[in-house]
């Protein structure tokens, strides 16, 4: 069955202090080449039969109303899962 | 009697403390349950505090589908007086009774100790009883107690003198302007993240000046919703 995939950000002016926290122990490992970390959300959503326009508008619709709150996050992606 | 009412969610964890300070404050506690479409009549309500659905998703945000979720919404619309502690603050912003967000504490623990705040709005249901610019003491113990809501919101409060809370001496989770509490416009429905129901008798209460245990500040906010709802 086809999968929806949902993205989920907190907001880029929001501090994150899990990825934070992430971000802390790469220091302490040393020798990456990363500099920072931000922890977000994946959901995927099982899709009862084939994936049309209606499907992703419901999938964006969720997305907004429950799966994310505007005041401090963002969706960042709803897409079909590659197969 | 005046009859308040306390739902509880799967997760909460203070609902009998809430109940408990009904009584105290001279009212009739109610238990009621998420899962009900029914509100038992009662004449206010208290969301208590607690990890509903264990903080899945986000804090307070499956909890606000509850089926009697419906019946809160309408009655706040209506005007009663609804009260949101540490977790119900998240539930009632969550439904969008109440504006803004709560994130993450910005130190990124989980916080817990005997909290100042200030009263800034005592025409509140919930803050009748305060004088104006009132020192209180109030346990506060959370994790996502961070209030945040974008510039245009924050200064729509502040302009509003809807912050009727606001921290004094230590701010304890980054919450924008020291906000601990706000009220809606009507002021029925108020939101904030330390605990009243924990602050309701001597000997049980947070550390004061005076003496260890006795602060009882949190009653007022019991007593002011039953002489709101003695005049109304």
């Amino acid at each position: 069955m086809p999968i929806i995939v949902v993205e989920v950000m907190p907001k880029a002016e929001l501090l994150d202090p899990a990825g934070k926290a992430v971000a802390g122990a790469l220091a302490r490992l040393g020798g990456t080449p990363f500099s920072d970390v931000r922890i977000g959300k994946r959901f995927e959503l099982t899709v009862d039969g084939p994936v049309d326009d209606a499907t992703l508008a419901a999938a964006r619709e969720l997305a907004d109303d429950l799966l994310s709150n505007s005041v401090i996050e963002d969706v960042v992606s709803v897409r079909v899962a590659d197969e | 009697m005046t009859r308040i009412g306390v739902i509880t969610f799967p997760g909460s964890l203070d609902d009998r403390d809430a109940q408990r300070a009904i009584r105290l404050a001279g009212a009739e506690p109610v238990a009621l349950w998420h899962g009900n479409h029914d509100l038992e009549g009662v004449d206010a309500l208290v969301l208590p505090g607690g990890f509903s659905y264990g903080d899945y998703l986000r804090c307070g945000a499956i909890a606000s589908l509850s089926p009697i979720m419906d019946e809160v919404v309408d009655a706040a619309n209506q005007g009663m007086p609804i009260l949101g502690i540490c977790n119900g603050f998240q539930m009632l912003v969550e439904a969008r009774l109440l504006p803004g967000g709560l994130v993450r504490n910005d130190h990124g623990s989980f916080i817990c100790r005997d909290q100042r705040l200030l009263v800034e709005n005592n025409s509140t249901a919930w803050t009748n009883g305060f004088e104006s610019g009132a020192e209180i003491i109030i346990p506060l113990k959370n994790g996502e107690g961070g209030y945040i809501a974008d510039a245009e919101t924050i200064a729509r409060l502040e302009g509003e003198g809807r912050v009727v809370f606001r921290y004094l001496e230590v701010n304890p989770n980054g919450s924008l302007n020291d906000i601990a509490g706000i009220a809606n416009e009507r002021g029925n429905v108020v939101g904030l993240m330390p605990h009243p129901e924990h602050a309701t008798e001597e000997g049980f209460g947070p550390d004061t000046h005076a003496a260890m245990r006795n602060g009882t500040d949190g009653l007022t906010f019991f007593t002011s919703a039953l002489r709101t709802l003695t005049l109304a």
